[in-house]
């Protein structure tokens, strides 16, 4: 896949139940792992410029738990947990994710798979989140929104003209 | 668990798959019903019944021309679904963008240790 644009995010909706997230980094696959696997450095990116992360709790092993928790500055809190499934160091983590904000929210956990490519001495990262069902996408997203989503967008590509 | 009406907004109209079909040949520009009808396999009072629901959010507008009604897209009221999936899209730059700046850090610690692994 040609990186369009290497230094954004590219978020793409392959199915009604999936996210993909990708991006290129310029650096070796062992350090992304090690970014993304170690509470002190997880906390310096997570946050997205969007508030401070007060909780970030990784017990890296199959079986164990993670939880991050950000606070935004207008007091508003955000807290995410999930369970390690698969760990293959520098390579692939698959674990479970629960956003803490909706009603029922383990009923409604998605599975997250991180994948870590090696290209010369860049990175492509992956992240596919997966929607067990429609009922806790919906949950998740809030309305339903996300269903068709990409063919949404691949569209709009198409009818650009008509925006502006 | 209650759900709002299909109609309610422009991403309701938008999950059910048909209605993203339509919408799809309507993107390839103005087609009258029985276009949409052939194009798409469907009887005609189903292709009518999806038009209605996303006429009604807005998502297609119609025009009479001699005897025909022409159906076309209209991208304004399908922006806020690209809206959404560009802030999270934006979220996820941002954050990156936070990374490489650890990776950097990370990279030239290790340079400076002499190791590589």
């Amino acid at each position: 896949m040609a990186a369009v644009s290497s230094g954004t995010a590219t978020v793409t909706l392959p199915t009604d139940e999936q996210i993909l997230i990708t991006r290129e980094f310029d650096a070796p696959k062992h350090l992304v792992w090690k970014a993304w696997t170690t509470p002190e450095l997880v906390k310096r990116w997570w946050h997205a410029n969007r508030g401070e992360m007060t909780v970030c709790e990784i017990d890296l092993r199959v079986g164990g738990s993670w939880r991050y928790v950000m606070v935004t500055p207008d007091g508003f809190e955000v807290g995410f947990h999930g369970e390690y499934r698969e760990i293959v160091q520098n390579d692939r983590l698959v674990s479970t994710e629960v956003y803490e904000g909706i009603p029922d929210a383990e009923e409604h956990a998605a599975i997250d798979i991180l994948t870590l490519t090696e290209v010369g001495e860049r990175t492509i990262l992956a992240v596919l989140v997966e929607h067990p069902t429609k009922e806790g996408r919906d949950a998740h997203i809030n309305s339903g929104m996300e269903a068709g989503m990409q063919d949404a967008m691949d569209l709009l590509e198409g009818v650009a003209s008509s925006l502006r | 668990m209650a759900r709002a009406a299909t109609t309610a907004d422009a991403f309701n109209a938008v999950a059910e798959p048909r209605r993203r079909q339509i919408l799809d040949v309507l993107a390839g520009g103005e087609r009258p019903v029985n276009d949409l009808v052939r194009t798409l396999g469907l009887a005609q009072p189903q292709v009518s019944k999806h038009l209605r629901v996303l006429r009604e959010v807005g998502a297609v507008d119609v025009r009479d021309e001699g005897r025909q009604r022409l159906y076309r897209v209209n991208g304004h009221a399908l922006k806020p679904i690209h809206d959404w999936v560009k802030d999270y899209e934006r979220t996820w730059s941002e954050r990156f963008d936070e990374l490489d700046v650890v990776l950097e850090e990370l990279k030239e610690k290790e340079a400076g240790d002499g190791s590589s692994e």
